[in-house]
Protein backbone atom coordinates (compact mmCIF):
# COMPACT_ATOMS: atom_id res chain seq x y z
CA UNK A 1 0.00 0.00 0.00
CA UNK A 2 1.45 3.36 -0.95
CA UNK A 3 0.98 6.61 0.88
CA UNK A 4 -1.19 8.02 -1.83
CA UNK A 5 -3.59 5.08 -1.45
CA UNK A 6 -3.72 5.61 2.28
CA UNK A 7 -4.67 9.21 1.69
CA UNK A 8 -7.50 8.26 -0.64
CA UNK A 9 -9.46 6.32 1.97
CA UNK A 10 -9.88 9.30 4.29
CA UNK A 11 -12.75 11.80 4.00
CA UNK A 12 -11.97 14.98 2.08
CA UNK A 13 -11.53 17.28 5.06
CA UNK A 14 -9.21 14.86 6.82
CA UNK A 15 -7.29 14.32 3.62
CA UNK A 16 -6.83 18.07 3.28
CA UNK A 17 -5.65 18.43 6.89
CA UNK A 18 -3.27 15.58 6.41
CA UNK A 19 -1.95 17.01 3.17
CA UNK A 20 -1.24 20.30 4.90
CA UNK A 21 0.43 18.74 7.92
CA UNK A 22 2.77 16.51 5.94
CA UNK A 23 3.96 19.40 3.81
CA UNK A 24 2.32 18.33 0.60
CA UNK A 25 0.51 21.62 0.11
CA UNK A 26 3.62 23.61 1.00
CA UNK A 27 5.63 21.56 -1.48
CA UNK A 28 3.17 22.30 -4.27
CA UNK A 29 3.03 25.97 -3.36
CA UNK A 30 6.80 26.37 -3.19
CA UNK A 31 8.00 24.16 -6.02
CA UNK A 32 5.44 24.65 -8.77
CA UNK A 33 4.78 28.43 -9.06
CA UNK A 34 8.24 29.56 -10.27
CA UNK A 35 7.96 27.39 -13.39
CA UNK A 36 4.35 28.34 -14.01
CA UNK A 37 5.04 32.06 -13.59
CA UNK A 38 8.11 32.06 -15.84
CA UNK A 39 6.34 29.99 -18.48
CA UNK A 40 3.24 32.15 -18.43
CA UNK A 41 5.10 35.45 -18.39
CA UNK A 42 7.64 34.68 -21.13
CA UNK A 43 5.96 32.04 -23.28
CA UNK A 44 2.16 32.09 -23.11
CA UNK A 45 1.60 35.81 -22.63
CA UNK A 46 3.91 36.90 -25.47
CA UNK A 47 2.10 34.50 -27.79
CA UNK A 48 -1.24 35.98 -26.81
CA UNK A 49 0.15 39.49 -27.14
CA UNK A 50 1.41 38.64 -30.61
CA UNK A 51 -2.13 37.82 -31.64
CA UNK A 52 -3.40 41.05 -30.04
CA UNK A 53 -0.74 43.35 -31.53
CA UNK A 54 -1.27 41.84 -34.95
CA UNK A 55 -4.53 43.78 -35.30
CA UNK A 56 -2.86 47.15 -34.74
CA UNK A 57 -0.62 49.46 -36.62
CA UNK A 58 1.92 50.11 -33.87
CA UNK A 59 5.51 51.26 -33.62
CA UNK A 60 6.00 49.79 -30.15
CA UNK A 61 5.74 53.01 -28.14
CA UNK A 62 2.87 53.76 -25.81
CA UNK A 63 -0.05 51.40 -26.10
CA UNK A 64 -1.40 50.07 -29.38
CA UNK A 65 -4.42 52.19 -30.31
CA UNK A 66 -4.57 52.29 -34.08
CA UNK A 67 -6.78 49.26 -34.67
CA UNK A 68 -6.55 48.11 -38.27
CA UNK A 69 -8.38 44.79 -38.18
CA UNK A 70 -6.87 42.24 -40.50
CA UNK A 71 -5.04 44.82 -42.62
CA UNK A 72 -1.63 43.55 -41.50
CA UNK A 73 -2.51 40.04 -42.59
CA UNK A 74 -3.75 41.28 -45.94
CA UNK A 75 -0.55 43.22 -46.51
CA UNK A 76 1.57 40.22 -45.65
CA UNK A 77 -0.35 37.80 -47.81
CA UNK A 78 -0.12 40.22 -50.75
CA UNK A 79 3.54 41.02 -50.25
CA UNK A 80 5.74 39.45 -52.92
CA UNK A 81 8.68 39.13 -50.51
CA UNK A 82 6.53 37.09 -48.15
CA UNK A 83 5.70 34.77 -51.04
CA UNK A 84 9.42 34.36 -51.66
CA UNK A 85 9.98 33.68 -47.94
CA UNK A 86 7.30 30.99 -47.88
CA UNK A 87 8.60 29.51 -51.13
CA UNK A 88 12.11 29.37 -49.68
CA UNK A 89 10.83 27.69 -46.54
CA UNK A 90 9.11 25.06 -48.69
CA UNK A 91 12.34 24.60 -50.64
CA UNK A 92 14.16 23.90 -47.38
CA UNK A 93 11.49 21.37 -46.43
CA UNK A 94 11.84 19.68 -49.83
CA UNK A 95 15.63 19.54 -49.65
CA UNK A 96 15.45 18.20 -46.10
CA UNK A 97 13.03 15.45 -46.97
CA UNK A 98 14.43 14.50 -50.39
CA UNK A 99 18.17 14.94 -49.98
CA UNK A 100 19.14 15.48 -46.38
CA UNK A 101 17.16 12.66 -44.79
CA UNK A 102 18.01 9.99 -47.40
CA UNK A 103 21.67 11.00 -47.13
CA UNK A 104 21.49 10.79 -43.33
CA UNK A 105 19.79 7.40 -43.50
CA UNK A 106 22.32 6.07 -45.99
CA UNK A 107 25.22 7.18 -43.79
CA UNK A 108 23.52 5.85 -40.67
CA UNK A 109 23.25 2.43 -42.32
CA UNK A 110 26.97 2.56 -43.11
CA UNK A 111 28.12 3.43 -39.60
CA UNK A 112 25.47 2.35 -37.10
CA UNK A 113 27.50 -0.64 -35.90
CA UNK A 114 29.62 0.04 -32.87
CA UNK A 115 33.21 -0.02 -34.08
CA UNK A 116 36.02 2.48 -33.37
CA UNK A 117 36.19 3.69 -37.00
CA UNK A 118 32.46 4.21 -37.07
CA UNK A 119 32.60 6.17 -33.83
CA UNK A 120 35.09 8.59 -35.41
CA UNK A 121 32.92 9.11 -38.50
CA UNK A 122 29.88 9.61 -36.31
CA UNK A 123 31.68 12.35 -34.39
CA UNK A 124 32.84 14.07 -37.55
CA UNK A 125 29.38 14.02 -39.12
CA UNK A 126 27.77 15.35 -35.96
CA UNK A 127 30.30 18.16 -35.58
CA UNK A 128 28.56 20.79 -37.76
CA UNK A 129 25.41 20.36 -35.72
CA UNK A 130 27.03 21.55 -32.49
CA UNK A 131 28.45 24.71 -34.08
CA UNK A 132 26.48 27.89 -33.63
CA UNK A 133 24.42 28.65 -36.72
CA UNK A 134 25.98 32.08 -36.93
CA UNK A 135 29.47 30.60 -36.91
CA UNK A 136 28.45 28.08 -39.56
CA UNK A 137 26.96 30.87 -41.66
CA UNK A 138 30.10 32.95 -41.34
CA UNK A 139 32.37 30.01 -42.21
CA UNK A 140 30.37 29.32 -45.35
CA UNK A 141 30.15 32.97 -46.29
CA UNK A 142 33.93 32.73 -46.45
CA UNK A 143 33.75 29.52 -48.49
CA UNK A 144 31.40 31.19 -50.99
CA UNK A 145 33.19 34.56 -51.04
CA UNK A 146 33.77 35.54 -54.67
CA UNK A 147 37.14 37.20 -54.03
CA UNK A 148 38.68 35.16 -51.24
CA UNK A 149 36.75 31.98 -50.75
CA UNK A 150 37.16 28.32 -51.51
CA UNK A 151 34.68 28.39 -54.38
CA UNK A 152 36.57 31.41 -55.75
CA UNK A 153 39.79 29.37 -55.81
CA UNK A 154 38.03 26.50 -57.53
CA UNK A 155 36.33 28.77 -60.07
CA UNK A 156 39.60 30.50 -60.87
CA UNK A 157 41.49 27.26 -61.33
CA UNK A 158 38.75 26.17 -63.73
CA UNK A 159 39.15 29.48 -65.55
CA UNK A 160 35.64 30.68 -64.69
CA UNK A 161 36.75 34.02 -63.30
CA UNK A 162 35.14 35.43 -60.16
CA UNK A 163 31.82 33.90 -59.19
CA UNK A 164 29.84 35.73 -56.53
CA UNK A 165 27.51 32.98 -55.43
CA UNK A 166 25.90 34.79 -52.51
CA UNK A 167 25.04 37.86 -54.54
CA UNK A 168 23.58 35.87 -57.40
CA UNK A 169 19.78 35.69 -57.03
CA UNK A 170 19.65 32.23 -58.60
CA UNK A 171 22.56 30.68 -56.74
CA UNK A 172 22.31 32.32 -53.32
CA UNK A 173 19.51 30.18 -52.00
CA UNK A 174 21.10 27.01 -53.36
CA UNK A 175 24.18 27.95 -51.36
CA UNK A 176 22.06 28.45 -48.24
CA UNK A 177 20.46 25.04 -48.68
CA UNK A 178 23.90 23.48 -49.04
CA UNK A 179 24.83 24.99 -45.69
CA UNK A 180 21.62 23.73 -44.12
CA UNK A 181 22.22 20.17 -45.31
CA UNK A 182 25.84 20.39 -44.12
CA UNK A 183 24.74 21.68 -40.73
CA UNK A 184 21.87 19.33 -39.96
CA UNK A 185 22.33 15.97 -41.69
CA UNK A 186 24.38 14.74 -38.71
CA UNK A 187 21.49 15.37 -36.37
CA UNK A 188 19.13 13.23 -38.45
CA UNK A 189 21.82 10.59 -38.84
CA UNK A 190 22.20 10.33 -35.06
CA UNK A 191 18.47 9.78 -34.65
CA UNK A 192 18.60 6.96 -37.21
CA UNK A 193 21.70 5.43 -35.65
CA UNK A 194 20.05 5.29 -32.24
CA UNK A 195 17.03 3.61 -33.83
CA UNK A 196 19.07 1.18 -35.94
CA UNK A 197 20.98 0.03 -32.89
CA UNK A 198 17.74 -0.99 -31.27
CA UNK A 199 16.60 -3.23 -34.16
CA UNK A 200 16.64 -6.77 -32.74
CA UNK A 201 19.70 -8.56 -34.09
CA UNK A 202 17.92 -11.93 -34.33
CA UNK A 203 15.44 -10.56 -36.87
CA UNK A 204 18.30 -9.45 -39.09
CA UNK A 205 19.98 -12.83 -38.65
CA UNK A 206 16.76 -14.66 -39.42
CA UNK A 207 16.28 -12.69 -42.63
CA UNK A 208 19.85 -13.45 -43.66
CA UNK A 209 19.42 -17.16 -43.00
CA UNK A 210 16.39 -17.12 -45.23
CA UNK A 211 18.59 -15.75 -47.98
CA UNK A 212 17.80 -12.06 -47.84
CA UNK A 213 20.40 -9.81 -49.46
CA UNK A 214 21.89 -6.83 -47.65
CA UNK A 215 19.52 -4.57 -49.57
CA UNK A 216 16.49 -6.68 -48.66
CA UNK A 217 17.45 -6.63 -44.99
CA UNK A 218 17.56 -2.85 -45.11
CA UNK A 219 14.34 -2.58 -47.06
CA UNK A 220 12.21 -5.12 -45.22
CA UNK A 221 13.67 -5.34 -41.71
CA UNK A 222 15.61 -2.26 -40.75
CA UNK A 223 13.64 0.57 -42.36
CA UNK A 224 10.22 -0.68 -41.18
CA UNK A 225 11.72 -0.88 -37.70
CA UNK A 226 12.94 2.68 -37.62
CA UNK A 227 9.85 4.27 -39.15
CA UNK A 228 9.01 6.14 -35.92
CA UNK A 229 12.52 7.62 -35.91
CA UNK A 230 12.09 8.68 -39.53
CA UNK A 231 8.78 10.31 -38.64
CA UNK A 232 10.41 12.19 -35.76
CA UNK A 233 13.27 13.39 -37.92
CA UNK A 234 10.86 14.52 -40.64
CA UNK A 235 8.92 16.44 -38.03
CA UNK A 236 12.07 18.17 -36.80
CA UNK A 237 13.16 18.92 -40.35
CA UNK A 238 9.87 20.67 -41.10
CA UNK A 239 9.62 22.53 -37.79
CA UNK A 240 13.27 23.52 -38.20
CA UNK A 241 12.70 24.74 -41.76
CA UNK A 242 9.92 27.01 -40.53
CA UNK A 243 12.32 28.70 -38.13
CA UNK A 244 15.54 29.11 -40.12
CA UNK A 245 17.07 32.47 -39.28
CA UNK A 246 20.61 32.52 -37.84
CA UNK A 247 22.28 30.92 -40.86
CA UNK A 248 20.79 33.42 -43.32
CA UNK A 249 21.96 36.58 -41.56
CA UNK A 250 25.73 36.14 -42.04
CA UNK A 251 25.31 34.51 -45.47
CA UNK A 252 22.99 36.89 -47.32
CA UNK A 253 20.92 38.81 -44.76
CA UNK A 254 17.91 38.05 -46.94
CA UNK A 255 19.44 39.51 -50.11
CA UNK A 256 20.18 39.89 -52.96
CA UNK A 257 17.00 41.90 -53.57
CA UNK A 258 15.11 39.98 -50.87
CA UNK A 259 15.47 36.66 -52.71
CA UNK A 260 16.69 34.59 -49.77
CA UNK A 261 14.30 35.52 -46.99
CA UNK A 262 12.72 32.88 -44.82
CA UNK A 263 9.64 33.48 -42.67
CA UNK A 264 11.68 34.46 -39.63
CA UNK A 265 14.16 36.71 -41.46
CA UNK A 266 11.11 38.32 -43.06
CA UNK A 267 9.60 38.87 -39.61
CA UNK A 268 12.86 40.33 -38.35
CA UNK A 269 13.53 42.57 -41.34
CA UNK A 270 10.06 43.93 -41.95
CA UNK A 271 8.70 43.75 -38.40
CA UNK A 272 11.46 44.39 -35.94
CA UNK A 273 14.11 46.48 -37.66
CA UNK A 274 11.41 48.87 -38.89
CA UNK A 275 9.52 48.71 -35.59
CA UNK A 276 6.32 47.61 -37.30
CA UNK A 277 5.32 45.67 -34.22
CA UNK A 278 1.80 44.95 -35.43
CA UNK A 279 2.96 43.79 -38.84
CA UNK A 280 5.75 41.64 -37.42
CA UNK A 281 3.39 40.12 -34.87
CA UNK A 282 1.03 39.12 -37.66
CA UNK A 283 3.93 37.32 -39.37
CA UNK A 284 4.61 35.63 -36.03
CA UNK A 285 1.01 34.49 -35.79
CA UNK A 286 1.16 33.02 -39.30
CA UNK A 287 4.33 31.18 -38.33
CA UNK A 288 2.63 29.94 -35.18
CA UNK A 289 -0.33 28.62 -37.15
CA UNK A 290 2.06 26.85 -39.50
CA UNK A 291 3.99 25.21 -36.66
CA UNK A 292 0.87 24.08 -34.82
CA UNK A 293 -0.63 22.70 -38.02
CA UNK A 294 2.49 20.64 -38.63
CA UNK A 295 2.46 19.42 -35.03
CA UNK A 296 -1.21 18.42 -35.18
CA UNK A 297 -0.80 16.68 -38.53
CA UNK A 298 2.22 14.84 -37.26
CA UNK A 299 0.35 13.65 -34.19
CA UNK A 300 -2.66 12.56 -36.23
CA UNK A 301 -0.61 10.57 -38.71
CA UNK A 302 1.75 9.25 -36.10
CA UNK A 303 -0.98 8.26 -33.64
CA UNK A 304 -2.86 6.45 -36.38
CA UNK A 305 0.23 4.53 -37.31
CA UNK A 306 0.84 3.65 -33.68
CA UNK A 307 -2.70 2.30 -33.35
CA UNK A 308 -2.56 0.27 -36.55
CA UNK B 1 36.59 -6.65 -48.35
CA UNK B 2 36.15 -4.57 -51.51
CA UNK B 3 32.79 -3.60 -50.15
CA UNK B 4 34.41 -2.26 -47.00
CA UNK B 5 36.98 -0.29 -48.98
CA UNK B 6 34.17 1.25 -50.99
CA UNK B 7 32.30 2.05 -47.79
CA UNK B 8 35.26 3.75 -46.12
CA UNK B 9 36.09 5.68 -49.30
CA UNK B 10 32.55 7.00 -49.42
CA UNK B 11 32.67 7.95 -45.76
CA UNK B 12 36.00 9.71 -46.24
CA UNK B 13 34.56 11.76 -49.10
CA UNK B 14 31.63 12.88 -46.96
CA UNK B 15 33.95 13.56 -44.04
CA UNK B 16 36.16 15.79 -46.16
CA UNK B 17 33.11 17.72 -47.34
CA UNK B 18 32.12 18.16 -43.69
CA UNK B 19 35.56 19.14 -42.43
CA UNK B 20 36.93 21.20 -45.33
CA UNK B 21 35.14 24.46 -44.44
CA UNK B 22 36.20 24.17 -40.81
CA UNK B 23 39.81 23.41 -41.71
CA UNK B 24 39.88 26.27 -44.22
CA UNK B 25 38.63 28.53 -41.41
CA UNK B 26 41.26 27.43 -38.91
CA UNK B 27 44.08 27.70 -41.46
CA UNK B 28 42.73 31.00 -42.77
CA UNK B 29 43.49 32.60 -39.41
CA UNK B 30 47.20 31.95 -40.03
CA UNK B 31 47.32 33.45 -43.52
CA UNK B 32 47.71 36.98 -44.80
CA UNK B 33 44.76 38.30 -46.78
CA UNK B 34 46.80 38.20 -49.97
CA UNK B 35 47.48 34.54 -49.39
CA UNK B 36 43.84 33.72 -48.68
CA UNK B 37 43.01 35.20 -52.08
CA UNK B 38 45.25 32.77 -53.87
CA UNK B 39 45.21 29.83 -51.49
CA UNK B 40 41.96 29.50 -49.58
CA UNK B 41 42.15 25.81 -48.75
CA UNK B 42 45.81 24.81 -48.48
CA UNK B 43 48.36 25.09 -45.70
CA UNK B 44 49.71 28.60 -45.13
CA UNK B 45 53.14 29.38 -46.58
CA UNK B 46 54.00 31.00 -43.28
CA UNK B 47 52.26 30.36 -39.98
CA UNK B 48 51.44 33.91 -38.90
CA UNK B 49 50.18 33.95 -35.34
CA UNK B 50 49.67 37.70 -35.14
CA UNK B 51 46.01 37.54 -36.25
CA UNK B 52 45.09 35.09 -33.55
CA UNK B 53 47.19 37.18 -31.18
CA UNK B 54 45.26 40.28 -32.07
CA UNK B 55 41.95 38.60 -31.17
CA UNK B 56 43.23 37.03 -27.96
CA UNK B 57 44.58 40.34 -26.71
CA UNK B 58 41.34 42.16 -27.54
CA UNK B 59 39.45 42.75 -24.27
CA UNK B 60 36.15 42.88 -26.20
CA UNK B 61 36.61 39.26 -27.27
CA UNK B 62 36.88 38.10 -23.68
CA UNK B 63 33.99 40.30 -22.64
CA UNK B 64 31.77 38.65 -25.28
CA UNK B 65 32.78 35.21 -24.01
CA UNK B 66 32.21 36.23 -20.41
CA UNK B 67 28.72 37.53 -21.21
CA UNK B 68 27.85 34.34 -23.06
CA UNK B 69 29.20 32.25 -20.21
CA UNK B 70 27.22 34.14 -17.55
CA UNK B 71 24.02 33.98 -19.58
CA UNK B 72 24.44 30.28 -20.37
CA UNK B 73 25.30 29.25 -16.83
CA UNK B 74 22.46 31.41 -15.52
CA UNK B 75 19.99 29.78 -17.91
CA UNK B 76 21.19 26.28 -17.03
CA UNK B 77 21.00 26.82 -13.27
CA UNK B 78 17.61 28.46 -13.45
CA UNK B 79 16.18 25.83 -15.81
CA UNK B 80 17.46 22.97 -13.68
CA UNK B 81 16.16 24.35 -10.39
CA UNK B 82 12.83 25.70 -11.57
CA UNK B 83 12.20 22.85 -14.01
CA UNK B 84 13.17 20.06 -11.64
CA UNK B 85 11.09 21.55 -8.83
CA UNK B 86 7.98 21.64 -11.01
CA UNK B 87 8.66 18.19 -12.49
CA UNK B 88 9.06 16.81 -8.97
CA UNK B 89 5.59 18.06 -8.06
CA UNK B 90 4.13 16.58 -11.25
CA UNK B 91 5.85 13.25 -10.66
CA UNK B 92 5.42 12.88 -6.92
CA UNK B 93 2.32 14.68 -5.74
CA UNK B 94 -1.21 14.08 -6.92
CA UNK B 95 -3.40 17.11 -6.64
CA UNK B 96 -6.38 18.65 -8.37
CA UNK B 97 -5.40 20.23 -11.69
CA UNK B 98 -2.01 18.58 -11.85
CA UNK B 99 -2.59 16.95 -15.24
CA UNK B 100 -4.05 20.11 -16.68
CA UNK B 101 -1.06 22.20 -15.58
CA UNK B 102 1.31 19.60 -16.95
CA UNK B 103 -0.41 19.66 -20.36
CA UNK B 104 -0.31 23.45 -20.23
CA UNK B 105 3.48 23.38 -19.81
CA UNK B 106 3.84 20.77 -22.57
CA UNK B 107 2.10 23.10 -25.02
CA UNK B 108 5.37 24.99 -25.05
CA UNK B 109 6.93 22.18 -27.10
CA UNK B 110 4.90 23.30 -30.11
CA UNK B 111 5.48 27.07 -29.91
CA UNK B 112 7.94 28.60 -32.34
CA UNK B 113 10.18 31.01 -30.50
CA UNK B 114 10.11 33.65 -33.22
CA UNK B 115 6.37 34.21 -32.70
CA UNK B 116 7.07 35.56 -29.25
CA UNK B 117 10.08 37.67 -30.16
CA UNK B 118 8.35 41.04 -30.71
CA UNK B 119 6.18 40.91 -27.56
CA UNK B 120 9.24 39.72 -25.64
CA UNK B 121 11.16 42.74 -26.88
CA UNK B 122 8.34 45.06 -25.74
CA UNK B 123 8.00 43.30 -22.38
CA UNK B 124 11.72 43.24 -21.66
CA UNK B 125 11.94 46.92 -22.59
CA UNK B 126 8.96 47.88 -20.45
CA UNK B 127 10.29 46.18 -17.32
CA UNK B 128 13.64 47.85 -17.89
CA UNK B 129 15.71 44.74 -18.61
CA UNK B 130 17.00 45.70 -22.08
CA UNK B 131 20.78 45.34 -22.22
CA UNK B 132 20.94 43.12 -19.15
CA UNK B 133 21.82 39.43 -18.89
CA UNK B 134 18.36 38.76 -17.50
CA UNK B 135 16.79 39.86 -20.77
CA UNK B 136 18.23 36.71 -22.31
CA UNK B 137 18.21 34.38 -19.31
CA UNK B 138 14.54 34.68 -18.38
CA UNK B 139 12.90 34.08 -21.80
CA UNK B 140 15.45 31.40 -22.63
CA UNK B 141 14.71 29.56 -19.40
CA UNK B 142 10.98 29.87 -19.93
CA UNK B 143 11.29 28.36 -23.40
CA UNK B 144 13.46 25.47 -22.16
CA UNK B 145 11.06 24.56 -19.37
CA UNK B 146 8.67 22.44 -21.43
CA UNK B 147 11.25 19.93 -22.61
CA UNK B 148 13.12 20.03 -19.28
CA UNK B 149 10.00 19.31 -17.24
CA UNK B 150 8.93 16.52 -19.60
CA UNK B 151 12.30 14.77 -19.35
CA UNK B 152 12.63 15.35 -15.59
CA UNK B 153 9.17 14.07 -14.82
CA UNK B 154 9.74 10.87 -16.76
CA UNK B 155 13.00 10.33 -14.88
CA UNK B 156 11.65 11.19 -11.42
CA UNK B 157 8.67 8.91 -11.88
CA UNK B 158 11.07 5.99 -12.38
CA UNK B 159 12.88 6.56 -9.08
CA UNK B 160 11.96 3.86 -6.53
CA UNK B 161 8.85 4.77 -4.54
CA UNK B 162 10.09 2.87 -1.47
CA UNK B 163 12.82 5.45 -1.01
CA UNK B 164 10.33 8.23 -0.49
CA UNK B 165 8.20 6.15 1.85
CA UNK B 166 11.20 5.30 4.02
CA UNK B 167 12.32 8.92 4.14
CA UNK B 168 8.78 10.04 4.83
CA UNK B 169 8.47 7.73 7.84
CA UNK B 170 11.74 9.18 9.13
CA UNK B 171 10.08 12.57 9.06
CA UNK B 172 11.47 13.91 5.82
CA UNK B 173 9.04 16.25 4.07
CA UNK B 174 8.48 16.67 0.34
CA UNK B 175 10.60 19.73 -0.15
CA UNK B 176 13.54 18.32 1.82
CA UNK B 177 13.24 15.02 0.02
CA UNK B 178 13.48 16.85 -3.28
CA UNK B 179 16.77 18.51 -2.26
CA UNK B 180 18.29 15.61 -0.39
CA UNK B 181 17.34 12.67 -2.57
CA UNK B 182 15.63 13.42 -5.88
CA UNK B 183 18.18 15.91 -7.18
CA UNK B 184 21.33 13.95 -6.22
CA UNK B 185 19.87 10.76 -7.69
CA UNK B 186 19.04 12.49 -10.96
CA UNK B 187 22.54 13.52 -12.00
CA UNK B 188 22.37 11.88 -15.47
CA UNK B 189 19.18 13.62 -16.53
CA UNK B 190 20.28 16.91 -14.96
CA UNK B 191 23.51 16.68 -16.97
CA UNK B 192 21.65 15.87 -20.19
CA UNK B 193 19.20 18.73 -19.85
CA UNK B 194 21.91 21.06 -18.54
CA UNK B 195 24.13 20.44 -21.55
CA UNK B 196 21.19 20.88 -23.90
CA UNK B 197 20.23 24.23 -22.37
CA UNK B 198 23.86 25.34 -22.28
CA UNK B 199 24.48 24.62 -25.95
CA UNK B 200 21.24 26.31 -26.97
CA UNK B 201 22.04 29.37 -24.92
CA UNK B 202 25.67 29.53 -26.02
CA UNK B 203 24.64 29.46 -29.68
CA UNK B 204 21.52 31.60 -29.38
CA UNK B 205 21.42 34.52 -31.77
CA UNK B 206 17.91 35.86 -32.34
CA UNK B 207 17.00 36.69 -28.74
CA UNK B 208 20.29 38.43 -27.83
CA UNK B 209 20.16 40.25 -31.16
CA UNK B 210 16.81 41.72 -30.24
CA UNK B 211 17.25 42.50 -26.53
CA UNK B 212 20.95 43.42 -26.33
CA UNK B 213 22.03 46.63 -28.04
CA UNK B 214 25.03 47.70 -26.00
CA UNK B 215 28.36 46.12 -26.89
CA UNK B 216 29.13 45.79 -23.19
CA UNK B 217 26.58 43.01 -22.86
CA UNK B 218 26.99 41.42 -26.32
CA UNK B 219 27.24 37.64 -26.39
CA UNK B 220 29.89 36.12 -28.64
CA UNK B 221 27.64 35.53 -31.70
CA UNK B 222 26.68 39.22 -31.64
CA UNK B 223 30.27 40.21 -31.05
CA UNK B 224 31.37 38.05 -33.94
CA UNK B 225 28.88 39.64 -36.34
CA UNK B 226 29.94 43.08 -35.09
CA UNK B 227 33.57 42.16 -35.67
CA UNK B 228 32.84 40.86 -39.15
CA UNK B 229 31.12 44.15 -39.96
CA UNK B 230 34.14 46.14 -38.81
CA UNK B 231 36.73 44.08 -40.65
CA UNK B 232 34.86 43.27 -43.86
CA UNK B 233 37.98 43.25 -45.97
CA UNK B 234 40.10 41.28 -43.53
CA UNK B 235 38.91 37.73 -43.73
CA UNK B 236 41.92 36.40 -41.84
CA UNK B 237 40.94 38.31 -38.68
CA UNK B 238 37.34 37.17 -38.93
CA UNK B 239 38.44 33.57 -39.49
CA UNK B 240 40.74 33.77 -36.47
CA UNK B 241 37.81 35.07 -34.43
CA UNK B 242 35.51 32.30 -35.64
CA UNK B 243 38.15 29.66 -34.94
CA UNK B 244 38.71 30.89 -31.41
CA UNK B 245 35.01 30.55 -30.72
CA UNK B 246 34.42 27.18 -32.38
CA UNK B 247 37.46 25.41 -30.95
CA UNK B 248 36.18 25.61 -27.36
CA UNK B 249 32.82 24.37 -28.62
CA UNK B 250 34.47 21.38 -30.30
CA UNK B 251 36.57 20.59 -27.22
CA UNK B 252 33.50 20.82 -25.03
CA UNK B 253 31.66 18.54 -27.43
CA UNK B 254 34.43 15.92 -27.36
CA UNK B 255 34.54 16.06 -23.56
CA UNK B 256 30.79 15.85 -22.99
CA UNK B 257 29.77 13.95 -26.14
CA UNK B 258 27.74 11.40 -24.29
CA UNK B 259 25.48 14.02 -22.75
CA UNK B 260 25.40 16.22 -25.81
CA UNK B 261 24.30 13.43 -28.13
CA UNK B 262 21.78 12.21 -25.57
CA UNK B 263 20.51 15.72 -24.93
CA UNK B 264 20.25 16.80 -28.52
CA UNK B 265 18.89 13.64 -30.11
CA UNK B 266 17.40 11.90 -27.07
CA UNK B 267 15.44 15.02 -26.27
CA UNK B 268 14.18 15.01 -29.82
CA UNK B 269 13.15 11.37 -29.81
CA UNK B 270 11.46 11.43 -26.43
CA UNK B 271 9.85 14.80 -27.08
Amino acid sequence: MTLADAGRRLPASARMRRAISNGRVTAVLILLPPALILFTLFVTLPLGESAWYSFFNWNGYGTPSNFVGIANYERILNHSVFHIAVGNTLKIVAISLLIQMPLALFLALLIYKKTPTNAVFRLVFFLPYILAEVAAGLIWSFVFDGNYGVTASIAQSLGLGNVFILSDPDLAFMAIMTVIVWKYFGFHMMIYIAALQSVPQDQIEAAKIEGASRRQVVRYVQIPHIKPAIAVSAFFAIIGALQVFDVIIPLTNGGPSNQTHTIVTYLYTFGLTRLNIGFGSAVGVILFVGAVTVAVFYQRIFMKRAEA
Amino acid sequence: MTRNILRVTLLLIVASFVLAPMIATILGGFKTNAEIRTNALGLPAMWNTEFYGQIITDPAFWRYLRNSMIISVGSVVLTLIVGAAAAYVFAQIRFFGSRMLFSYILLGLMFPFATAILPLFIKVRDIGLLDTWWAVILPQTAFSLSLAILLFRTFFAQLPKELFEAAYIDGCGYVRFFWRFTLPLSAPILATVGVFVFVQSWNNFLLPLVVLNSRDVFTWPLGMMQFRGEYVTQWNLTLAFVTLTIVPAIVFFLAAQKYIVAGLTGGAVKG
